[in-house]
């Protein structure tokens, strides 16, 4: 019977994330056709492409810009998670208050910060009529403009783990460090940071990987001018109408982030080993 | 010789309730102390407030003649152990018993915290984690814990109070030994008045936030300075005012030449290996024990017999106080 129970889920997955998979791995093997979509014969031209220089500065920039989002995210989300922790009947509160972005859609949030950032919008408005500065403040259509859009979106993502893993650390073990000598700051490096370790790699992979493969936060706040891996996909599959490029793209970023995950969980198993 | 620790007067307000009601204590130094009482009697408070997890409402905590009010945990020299020993699980029981000698910035940690598991018989089992250790073994790591540090006074918040009945005698004389060993002025908190009666030079019994009596064990058994401390540190027959222990209260079939005496009928008598308690009715309906010698048991149930008891081991009490 309860083999059963599987079945819905296996179907699904099978429909709609295995089948689709496979269509994008035979594609990135397969010649462009002159009006989109393919042809034969099989090639490997796809790949080999992507070592162009343009294409690995892309890469690169994609990797950067994730990593610095996720650090950021990091920096301002643990002292927040540790803050919700430790506020007693007002925690429900305050993770309300963290998820309540979500009640929006993604793109909507993402217009609204055009709002806050362009020339005309609310921080340069608010600047010049402080006389703090006298022409706008670029704010928008840049590398700043994207990493602000993604930590403000991808930001719950690492706080929620982050205070799940703080949530359960016992407080007797906070009285423990400080009875042996330890003050705060050394308290935190060596007993909250370690034993927090596991949710901060959760919150982390749960930011990078999705930064990583971002579409419309580079393309509305960074203006085309700060293209990311998300935002090269999509313009094979639209303008440039190269197909097998776009599916030989998308799946290097799906490699980077697999690998990214099975290295993560291994240096957890190893830890737990130890 | 200077107190290594002085209350003088501490309390603490919670609302609607004081937990520690103007408390006084001096414990000398290499010394083992008790801190006995019900749960809610305020003695984890007290301990607490020692250590530095709670201030004072009003009075002074005086460690090594130095009032140490508002000073935090980590700057007294105090260490604790805590009920659930609060071990950190992501280290080993040698990083557990190194941690404090890190602040501290010893050079020769490792081998003072080898030395600290061996005190403790755990010697070989620095490498385990937390996790990997039974519940006495984890005892004794949080004990080498605050040992390595050679604290002015070592604090332990009802430690054995986790462990099997066994473990827990076998225990008690370990600890005491460690004790005495060490030198380390104990302050050892429990409800558990057979631990505290066994192991202390002497005891404080708390109750309603205040110290009722504070003396050796013998002065708090054999003389307790109010009924509820002689009723918290042990069953009491009490024949109108006159409360006397079951070990003092006499049977016998005979009326009493010239001790006082009542008439009660043996409801049961219990064998516990090395005595028998008998159970007893008194005339005007109150249940006493008497604890009789294994071979001095000839009563049936139901039988009347005669309860005396010598004057001198009636127990009085300077204080009234409250039962």
């Amino acid at each position: 019977m309860r083999r059963w129970f599987l079945l819905p889920a296996r179907v699904w997955m099978a429909l709609f994330f295995a089948a689709p998979m496979l269509i994008v791995a035979a594609y990135g093997f397969l010649t462009r056709g002159d009006y989109g979509g393919i042809e034969q014969p099989w090639t490997g031209e796809s790949f080999t492409r992507l070592a162009d220089p343009l294409y690995l500065a892309i890469l690169w920039r994609s990797v950067w810009i994730a990593l610095v989002s996720t650090l950021l995210c990091a920096v301002l989300g643990f002292p927040l998670a540790l803050f919700i922790a430790r506020a007693g009947r007002y925690r429900n509160l305050f993770l309300q208050l963290v998820m309540l972005p979500f009640w929006t859609s993604f793109l909507v949030r993402t217009y609204a910060w055009l709002f806050i950032l362009r020339d005309t919008g609310l921080v340069n408005t608010v600047l010049a009529k402080l006389h703090l500065i006298r022409a706008p403040l670029p704010l928008l259509y840049n590398d700043g403009a994207v990493l602000t859009g993604l930590v403000y979106n991808y930001l719950p993502f690492f706080v929620l783990p982050a205070y799940a893993a703080l949530e359960r650390l016992d407080p007797a073990l906070l009285e423990a460090a400080a009875d042996l000598g330890a003050r705060p700051g050394a308290t935190l490096r060596r007993v909250v940071l370690p034993l927090a370790a596991p949710g901060i790699a959760a919150g982390s992979v749960l930011v990078f990987i999705p930064c990583l493969g971002a579409y419309l936060t580079p393309d509305l706040l960074g203006g085309g001018k700060s293209v990311m891996l998300g935002n090269l996909v999509q313009n094979q599959f639209t303008t440039a109408r190269d197909w097998p490029f776009g599916s030989a793209i998308s799946l290097v970023l799906m490699l980077l982030c697999g690998v990214l995950l099975a290295g993560m969980m291994r240096t957890r198993v190893a830890k737990e080993l130890a | 010789m200077k107190a290594v620790l002085e209350l003088r007067g501490v309390s603490k307000d919670y609302p609607g309730h004081r937990a520690v009601d103007s408390v006084s204590l001096s414990l000398e130094r290499g010394g083992f102390y008790s801190l006995l009482g019900p749960s809610g009697c305020g003695k984890t408070t007290t301990l607490r407030m020692i250590a530095g997890f709670d201030e004072p409402s009003e009075g002074e905590v005086v460690l090594n003649g130095v009032a140490v009010n508002g000073s935090r945990p980590y700057e007294r020299d105090v260490s604790t152990v805590f009920q659930n020993y609060a071990l950190f699980p992501h280290l080993t029981a040698l990083g557990n018993v190194e941690f404090g000698l890190r602040e501290r910035g010893v050079a020769d940690r490792r081998e003072r915290a080898l030395r600290a598991l061996d005190l403790v018989q755990l010697t070989g089992k620095q490498d385990r984690r937390p996790a990997q250790l039974s519940g006495g073994e984890k005892q004794r790591v949080a004990l080498a814990r605050s040992l390595v540090l050679e604290p002015q006074l070592l604090l332990l918040d009802e430690p054995l109070a986790a462990l099997d009945p066994a473990l827990r005698k076998q225990m008690r004389a370990e600890l005491k030994a460690m004790q005495r060993k060490t030198g380390i002025t104990f302050l050892f908190v429990t409800h558990d008045q057979e631990e505290a009666l066994s192991m202390s030079d002497r005891v404080a019994v708390m109750n309603r936030g205040r110290v009722e009596q504070f003396g050796t064990p013998e002065d708090v058994y054999l003389r307790p300075a109010t009924r509820f401390v002689a009723g918290f540190l042990g069953p009491v027959n009490w024949f109108g005012e006159a409360g006397i222990r079951p070990e003092s209260t006499r049977v016998s079939r005979e009326a009493p030449l010239a001790a006082p005496g009542l008439r009660a009928s043996v409801a049961s008598s219990l064998f516990l290996g090395n005595c028998f308690h008998l159970h007893a009715t008194l005339e005007d309906g109150r249940a006493i024990v008497a604890e009789v010698p294994r071979e001095a048991n000839h009563y049936r149930e139901g039988e009347t017999v005669w309860v005396h008891w010598d004057p001198a081991d009636e127990l009085r009490f300077s204080d009234p106080g409250q039962e």
